[in-house]
């Protein structure tokens, strides 16, 4: 294995219906649905999972939702500043652990 | 560069998949006339490789065999399109002339000729044959837009509206269509078209304060220049495949070449304006010429395909006219 991603395998997704099929169709009818258009717009959903993909760094969502963003009519400022929402997520949740630490140093100092 | 290899199922096999081969005209209301190739513009994704360097212009005698053509026969309507169809000089006789037949005339429009010199009565001239105006605008936005058509062209082309709104086009009552065509700006799919026309319809509101009435989305065809671009950007494989994948029986039975004639500048008939650029004039015993016009044998005829044919069939479909099989 030259490297752990490879852009080819996001076309093999499917391979994990193999040992699974129950499970996996499952999943793909629960995940179709979850995209299809509700409360939240397809176009909404699509950069949602964007700003997810980028917050779990999972190279075929990022490759598979900038695709789908484009493709639902955003653009690259609306799907920059969804990115910029994982982002503040992501620092935050850093950040706001940073009372734990304050809470322990409280603790065990003088 | 070398022409590159097809990596899908030749287009007809997903006919036959579907029990759609042979694709069949099921009549011939529409006229579709290419007066060339010449334009002041050079997008990014234009299938017919047009520009202000292009001298490939429909002579005196092919437009003298399209007027009488519309003279004689019955099309509900008169789609004219090129290059820039406004800067061929007879255009404002074919559309007079056609008006005056009771012909409905459409023209693709790519709003910023508006500007071209001699061109300063255009608007005018549209109200008064109430002609049909299909306006190229790629995206709401500068960034998109002139990535796909060049720079300032996104300005020129909220200016051209604005004239044509002040003319009453796009303006609710007047009845003066105003259509704008999207087509992406990359090697992907169009948004769906209800979808994004609400979009459109905000921003350029909210921005601009210009209007329209519909939205119609096209789908990039891998012809010439974008065909190119996905050989250079190293995209065709994937984006044919896509295409391909997408492939839409619903869509197919809707394709604008069943009910359509394309017209080139040089007096050849087409399937369709996309054929036209990619040499497939109509065969299977129809006549490819407009001197040897025979509706009886064009209205039934079989509809030549190729590759790129699966750009009118993948997802919701794509024509002149948007989406086929919303």
């Amino acid at each position: 294995m030259d490297t752990y991603y490879n852009p080819d395998d996001l076309g093999k997704f499917g391979d994990m219906g193999k040992e699974s099929p129950e499970l996996w169709n499952a999943f793909m009818k629960y995940y179709a649905k979850v995209f299809e258009a509700g409360a939240l717009s397809e176009r909404e959903k699509a950069l949602i999972a964007l700003a997810v993909a980028h917050a779990v760094q999972c190279p075929y969502c990022i490759d598979a939702y900038t695709r789908a963003s484009l493709e639902k009519g955003s653009n690259r400022e609306q799907m920059t500043e969804a990115i910029h929402v994982a982002v503040a997520l992501r620092g935050g949740a850093s950040l706001v652990h940073g009372v734990q630490m304050r809470n322990t140093a409280e603790k065990i100092s003088f | 560069m070398a022409p590159a290899q097809n990596p899908v199922l030749p287009f007809d096999d997903a006919l036959k998949s579907c029990g759609l081969f042979p694709l069949t005209a099921e009549g011939v209301s529409i006229l579709q006339v290419n007066l060339g190739r010449r334009c002041n513009q050079s997008c990014e994704h234009c299938h017919v490789d047009a520009g202000p360097g292009r001298r490939e212009m429909m002579s005196d005698g092919v437009m003298e065999k399209v007027l009488s053509l519309l003279a004689r026969e019955n099309f509900s309507a008169l789609d004219l399109t090129g290059g820039a169809p406004e800067l061929h000089p007879r255009f404002r006789e074919l559309v007079s002339r056609a008006v005056s037949m009771g012909r409905s005339v459409f023209d693709r429009c790519n709003l910023t000729v508006l500007f071209e010199p001699g061109m300063e009565d255009l608007p005018a001239f549209f109200v008064r044959h109430r002609v049909a105006v299909y306006a190229s605008l790629p995206y709401y936005r500068r960034e998109e837009t002139d990535a796909v058509r060049g720079r300032g062209t996104f300005d020129k082309s909220v200016r051209a509206l604005e004239l044509l709104n002040a003319h009453g086009y796009g303006m609710e009552g007047t009845g003066l269509e105003l259509h704008l065509v999207h087509n992406p700006a990359g090697a992907f799919f169009p948004a769906p078209q209800a979808a994004l026309e609400a979009q459109f319809k905000v921003e350029l509101e909210k921005k601009h304060r210009v209007f329209f009435n519909r939205l119609f989305t096209i789908t990039n065809m891998p012809i010439a220049r974008f065909d190119s671009f996905l050989q250079k950007s190293g995209n065709r494989e994937a984006y044919l495949t896509r295409l391909a994948g997408a492939f839409n029986p619903a869509a197919a039975k809707g394709v604008m070449c069943r009910n359509m004639i394309s017209v080139s500048w040089d007096g050849h008939l087409y399937d369709c304006d996309f054929n036209q650029m990619a040499g497939l004039k109509v065969n299977h015993g129809a006549p490819d010429r407009l001197d040897d016009w025979s509706r009886k044998l064009l209205e039934r005829r079989e509809i030549m395909t190729a590759i790129h044919c699966y750009g009118c069939t993948a997802g919701s479909g794509s024509s002149c006219g948007g989406e086929t099989a919303p």
